[in-house]
């Protein structure tokens, strides 16, 4: 993975910290030409990879970058599924059973729902390969070498004791896309176990990470500790902790843990981009 | 949500989840597999044969008077989902039951958790923004964004339509932290792509303590991401505009309370956020639920979103309703 990741937070309004931000961004980002501007500018700054959700604007700016294939030719994507509202929209709308026959493509679960009998563990694993298959459907033809599962749903299954899942997907995304399965979460320490006991090796796992220690679920020090004593390829997001610290004191602290592999950050100007960057290059030099 | 408080409590280090009800066979199924869950299709089976000290009821409100009536009459505390119920005589019963047999008993408005909600309850009780004049309570969102939907959401006699759902949680806000709503000057209750419930609900509120404002919720607004509450307070000596993330308050005082100067004020929800030990969805949903559970361990008074506070919601209510008439 590449020291420094390319989020894209600020594209789909998401801003921890201020609705009124958060609509400035949706109407800054309005067009696709406006978020393919920035991914440009990120990657004059050096930034190859950009890890963004599912969204349905994606899929416009996948149909960019495969039309532009010089331009684009070491870019690389890692998608991030689901894109957790568009399914929580469609439950509130029509129900756990109807969102899965929605999204889940063929006749699959039509024969599943009739058939009355016990479900099979194949049966949900044969779900989630479906509704993987589907969200991937977008990146065809785009270098994707790690494919995340979003926190919500990673956290869900983590609290609801579904680890098999975890493992589950973890196989198939080696198996099918010949990439490597990544895991979003809150609640990183608790996850890494689980992950370890399943058998995953050195699992690549993004979480927040900061100074502040905000959305680090059971404390900093928990963190701090499994980075320092556990194998896990950590991808620090959050650094900033939604602008609550100082940028470079936030940079420090993250360059100078052990074990983060890389830095997932978003920003909607290039000023913004370039200064993130050339912090995370001044701290890691100082570091080394 | 029955899904995600599972999920909260099956992580929470203090709770053993001894049983799990719902409808659906192929989440039973699931739960069972994966997370050895025990799961039933009938509730009174599962209180039975499993003899729980607490009980979370995530079910349609119009299960919910039914439902807690029976826990609490076999001595079980109670967590349940908002609203509280369909009306406000049967939450007044059930308040009086769980007062009288001294159990814990709590309704999911989240927000009271929420950092930025909290501290505007102290800066409000502080007195610092002088004589209180107008409010202005807000939620808006994306949940019914066309014609064709078609769940119980859709059905007002199973506790559908925007008021028992959005606008209730901005009530329960502002009777928390102003004081209990006592009548409406008037209300409007729209609908905006729902053919049997309101979609929008826009009323003039007056609370027991002589405060007045405006209450405006529409979850037909997909100019949002997902739902946005807010609200807004005036005093003679300062103002506070307040959401889930972020906190705004302006004092006109040379001497405001500790942390503060005078003039603006902004203090973001990562300031104000207590870390929690599991996350999911939001540090408010994980936080009551923990709040809950030592509610029930007997180390914290079971004051914060008791039933007695969920029932004033429920009489905000119905207030709003008969004024729309």
């Amino acid at each position: 993975m590449e020291r420094i990741l390319f989020g894209d937070n600020q594209f789909f309004a998401v801003n921890h910290i201020s609705d009124e931000k958060s609509r400035a961004q949706s109407i800054k980002f309005k067009d696709d030409q406006a978020i393919i501007k920035t991914l440009d500018d990120a990657i004059a700054a050096g930034i190859n990879t950009f890890m963004c959700t599912t969204h349905d604007r994606i899929a416009n700016i996948c149909n960019i970058i495969r039309a532009n294939p010089e331009k684009y030719r070491d870019f690389k994507i890692y998608p991030c599924m689901p894109y957790a509202h568009k399914y929580a929209n469609a439950v509130t709308e029509l129900g756990v059973t109807g969102a899965l026959k929605q999204y889940v493509p063929g006749n699959f679960l039509g024969s599943l729902f009739k058939g009355g009998m016990a479900y099979l563990s194949k049966d949900y694993l044969s779900i989630m390969e479906l509704l993987v298959d589907s969200e991937m459907k977008m990146f065809k033809g785009i270098d994707t070498p790690v494919i995340f599962l979003q926190n919500v749903i990673t956290d869900l299954l983590l609290g609801l004791r579904a680890n098999e899942i975890f493992i589950a997907f973890h196989q198939y995304i080696r198996k099918k896309y010949n990439a490597e399965a990544g895991f979003i979460t809150m609640n990183m320490p608790m996850l890494l176990n689980v992950l370890q006991q399943g058998g995953i090796d050195n699992p690549v796992i993004c979480s927040s990470i900061n100074k502040a220690g905000f959305r680090m679920s059971g404390g900093k020090e928990i963190y701090e500790k499994t980075l320092q004593t556990k194998k896990v390829r950590a991808i620090a997001m959050q650094v900033l902790g939604g602008g609550a610290i100082p940028p470079k004191e936030a940079i420090e602290y993250v360059c100078n843990l052990p074990n983060i592999e890389s830095i997932l950050f978003g920003a909607s100007s290039k000023g913004n981009i370039e200064n993130t960057v050339s912090n995370i290059h001044y701290f890691d030099k100082q570091h080394a | 949500m029955g899904i995600s408080h599972l999920s909260i409590l099956g992580a929470h280090p203090d709770v053993e989840v001894v049983g799990v009800c719902d409808t659906s066979k192929m989440i039973n199924d699931f739960l069972s597999k994966y997370g050895n869950f025990n799961c039933f299709t009938e509730y009174q089976k599962m209180i039975s044969q499993t003899k729980p000290d607490a009980v979370f009821v995530a079910v349609p409100t119009k299960f919910h008077y039914t439902i807690i009536k029976d826990l609490l009459e076999r001595n079980i505390h109670v967590f349940a989902e908002k609203p509280f119920c369909l009306t406000a005589a049967e939450g007044e019963e059930l308040v009086k039951i769980a007062a009288g047999k001294k159990l814990v008993n709590q309704i999911g408005y989240h927000n009271k958790f929420v950092g930025t909600f909290r501290e505007v309850k102290k800066i409000v009780a502080s007195g610092y923004l002088g004589n209180i004049y107008h409010f202005i309570g807000e939620a808006y969102g994306p949940v019914v964004t066309n014609k064709k939907q078609d769940t119980w959401r859709s059905d007002p006699s199973e506790g559908g339509g925007c008021l028992l759902d959005y606008a209730s949680h901005i009530i329960d806000l502002i009777n928390d932290i102003l004081s209990p709503v006592i009548s409406s000057k008037g209300s409007l209750l729209k609908s905006v792509y729902s053919p049997n419930v309101e979609d929008a609900v826009y009323s003039l509120l007056q609370l027991t303590s002589g405060v007045s404002g405006v209450l405006s919720v529409n979850w037909s607004d997909d100019t949002y991401r997902k739902m946005s509450t807010s609200i807004s307070i005036i005093g003679t000596k300062g103002k506070i505009v307040s959401d889930a993330n972020e906190l705004k308050v302006y004092f006109k005082d040379s001497v405001p309370p500790n942390g503060y100067s005078k003039g603006w004020n902004v203090k973001y929800i990562t300031d104000l956020t207590d870390t929690v030990d599991f996350y999911l969805r939001g540090e408010e949903y994980s936080a009551q639920v923990d709040y809950f559970v030592k509610a029930v361990a007997g180390k914290v008074p079971n004051t914060i979103n008791n039933f007695e506070s969920g029932w004033y919601t429920d009489r905000a209510i119905s207030i709003i309703k008969n004024s729309s008439k």
